[in-house]
């Protein structure tokens, strides 16, 4: 196997492996790409993601406060997290949150999701226009929706029998539902996307033939479509928990975390953490602690559903 | 055998669409009003008197440069992808190293990667690079937090090139540069238009990155010119949401021109 320097260009390592590779290699090599045309990609993204990965991992034993360079510190962040009450606490909020989003998101998703899959020209013309809140960055949705919902100037001022005295974001339960609903109105695109695309892919006999067994539409739908939509379905929920779990902008422009603490997921702790105390050894411990969660849930869905079986045959390359 | 239409589900699309529509036009007529005017008839009104003073007025408060700033930003970062994919994509399709496998698999293990969970180290690295608050240091982890995705769906397409065709090429004598050039790029175009539009959606969008690795006005985003904004001027909700179309217009061109790749790509996803 040859190693390529990062600074070797794609074009520069198919050179390098490319000749040799045609020569010396047994058969099966010839005329294969060798590993130089994946390095520069490869060690690019490592320095960005997996070199910060395992940084985190050493900065959570260390204080380091920006500045200097860190010392280290052994458990102190992880003791000091385990008895921080608005940790314990945005843990949580972090875990409701992603639950909420994920038994909110997923039925409507799924729903409109096999009703696009049909083929009418209106179909196509409404699932283009679900399609936009996809393409807005989550600052422009969070800062449209908090202008929409602006309890002096937004709908609820025009609305007060349905919304009350219209401050939403005062109370804990109206900002948790505002966050829910706004990732709901953003994500649902992505989501009923990703069901269309499962949903075209069903077999069309499956149908032809529950039909000629006499089974209605809602019959068809609960043996024939969801047992289908399953892998897609635990895609679209590690994608969701993903997401849930490390919600942040919406949380930083819509509600700064409160009322008081009430908000404060763990994501947005830590940017307070890190980028308002300067308290990065925490912050690390904090991240360290978010990727864990979201790989152990990912890990549960994918055992619990058996996709695992099916995602072997795709890493298969 | 065309079913009865399914007037339920017809019925909870368009409350859908009721849910997606609305906010967008409570957008598009406050930003056509006088901050006046909309605070005195709500936000469900239309115009009476129609003004774009709100988008001139963004425009002059640093709106331009944040524009400019974003573009930059964007373009770089799709031209480090289309750099560095393809030919890694390629790799992942043909190569039958056992190092090649292993790099796809890390790459499938950074889409599960969220970019706060790297936060604190790429600030610190930024930081002893020298490139804290430059564009540049925005640029580069936002080229490589791009590029799991686009692996992912170059791959996909490159692996749909059939076997045959490689084969020819190599009987024939070429190199796997030629084949890349001559035979993997043209037949991934498609692929490739996919990928050009994710990596700069991702740029164009980017909020973490340049939060924590830029600070003055001059190196801000647009998406951190609209944060600003709300902080700064929250009241000034027409103001604002003209900010808000400004930040999405150009997407929104995009998507018009390359809704078709753009859809493709995200249902690829699902897996079958």
């Amino acid at each position: 196997m040859t190693t390529a320097t990062p600074a070797a260009t794609a074009v520069d390592g198919a050179a390098k492996t490319g000749r040799p590779g045609r020569r010396g290699r047994p058969a099966t090599g010839v005329g294969r790409p060798g590993f130089a045309w994946a390095a520069p990609a490869a060690v690019f993204f490592g320095l960005f993601a997996l070199v910060p990965l395992v940084l985190v991992v050493v900065l959570s034993f260390a204080r380091w406060n920006g500045l200097g360079s860190p010392e280290f510190a052994g458990l102190e962040n992880w003791s000091r997290l385990l008895d921080d009450p608005v940790m314990v606490k945005s843990l949580w909020l972090s875990l409701l949150l992603t639950v909420l989003g994920v038994v909110v998101q997923t039925p409507i998703s799924i729903l409109l999701g096999v009703w696009a899959a049909g083929r009418q020209r209106n179909r196509a013309v409404l699932s283009a226009v679900y399609f936009v809140p996809l393409l807005l960055s989550i600052t422009a949705v969070s800062v449209l929706w908090r202008a929409v919902l602006d309890p002096n100037f937004g709908i609820p001022s025009q609305a007060r029998w349905l919304f009350g005295d219209g401050n939403l974001l005062g109370t804990q339960a109206g900002a948790l539902g505002v966050l829910v609903f706004v990732s709901t109105w953003q994500f649902t695109p992505l989501h009923t996307l990703i069901y269309q695309g499962a949903a075209r892919a069903v077999p069309e006999v499956l149908y032809q033939a529950a039909q000629i067994d006499g089974a209605g539409r809602v019959r068809q739908f609960f043996h024939i479509t969801l047992p289908q939509l399953r892998n897609t379905i635990v895609t679209s929920m590690i994608l969701m928990v993903v997401g849930g779990l490390t919600t942040f902008d919406t949380i930083l422009i819509l509600t700064q975390g409160g009322p008081g603490t009430d908000t404060t997921n763990s994501a947005y702790y830590m940017y307070q953490k890190a980028f308002k105390s300067f308290d990065f050894g925490a912050a690390s411990a904090i991240a360290l602690l978010l990727v864990l969660v979201a790989t152990l849930v990912s890990l549960i869905l994918v055992r619990l559903t058996g996709y695992d079986r099916m995602r072997s045959t795709m890493e298969g390359v | 055998m065309r079913r009865r239409p399914n007037y339920l589900a017809g019925f909870g699309a368009l409350i859908w669409l009721f849910l997606v529509g609305l906010p967008l036009y409570v957008m598009l007529v406050a930003t056509f009003q006088t901050r006046a005017d909309y605070a005195a008839n709500g936000p469900l009104s239309f115009p009476e008197r129609f003004t774009l003073d709100n988008y001139v007025d963004d425009l002059n408060t640093g709106f331009a440069q944040y524009f400019l700033n974003t573009a930059i930003v964007t373009v770089c970062v799709v031209g480090i992808v289309l750099l560095l994919v393809p030919p890694l994509a390629y790799a992942i399709v043909r190569s039958d190293g056992k190092a090649t496998g292993r790099v796809f698999r890390l790459f499938l293990l950074g889409l599960a990667i969220p970019s706060q969970a790297v936060i604190v180290p790429v600030f610190y690295l930024i930081n002893e690079a020298g490139l804290y608050d430059n564009l540049l240091g925005v640029i580069l982890p936002t080229a490589a937090f791009a590029m799991p995705v686009c692996a992912l769906i170059l791959s996909g397409v490159m692996r749909d090139i059939t076997p045959e065709l490689y084969e020819a090429m190599t009987v024939d004598g070429a190199s796997p540069g030629r084949v890349f050039f001559q035979l993997v790029l043209p037949l991934a175009k498609g692929g490739l238009s996919t990928v050009v539009v994710f990596a700069s959606l991702q740029a164009w969008n980017g909020f973490l990155f340049p939060l924590v690795l830029t600070q003055s006005s001059e190196n801000k985003v647009i998406t951190m010119g609209l944060y600003d904004f709300q902080t700064e001027h929250g009241v000034d909700i027409p103001g604002l949401l003209a900010a808000v179309v400004l930040s999405m217009l150009p997407i929104l061109l995009v998507y018009l021109f390359a809704r078709r790749a753009l859809v493709q790509g995200l249902m690829g996803v699902g897996g079958k």
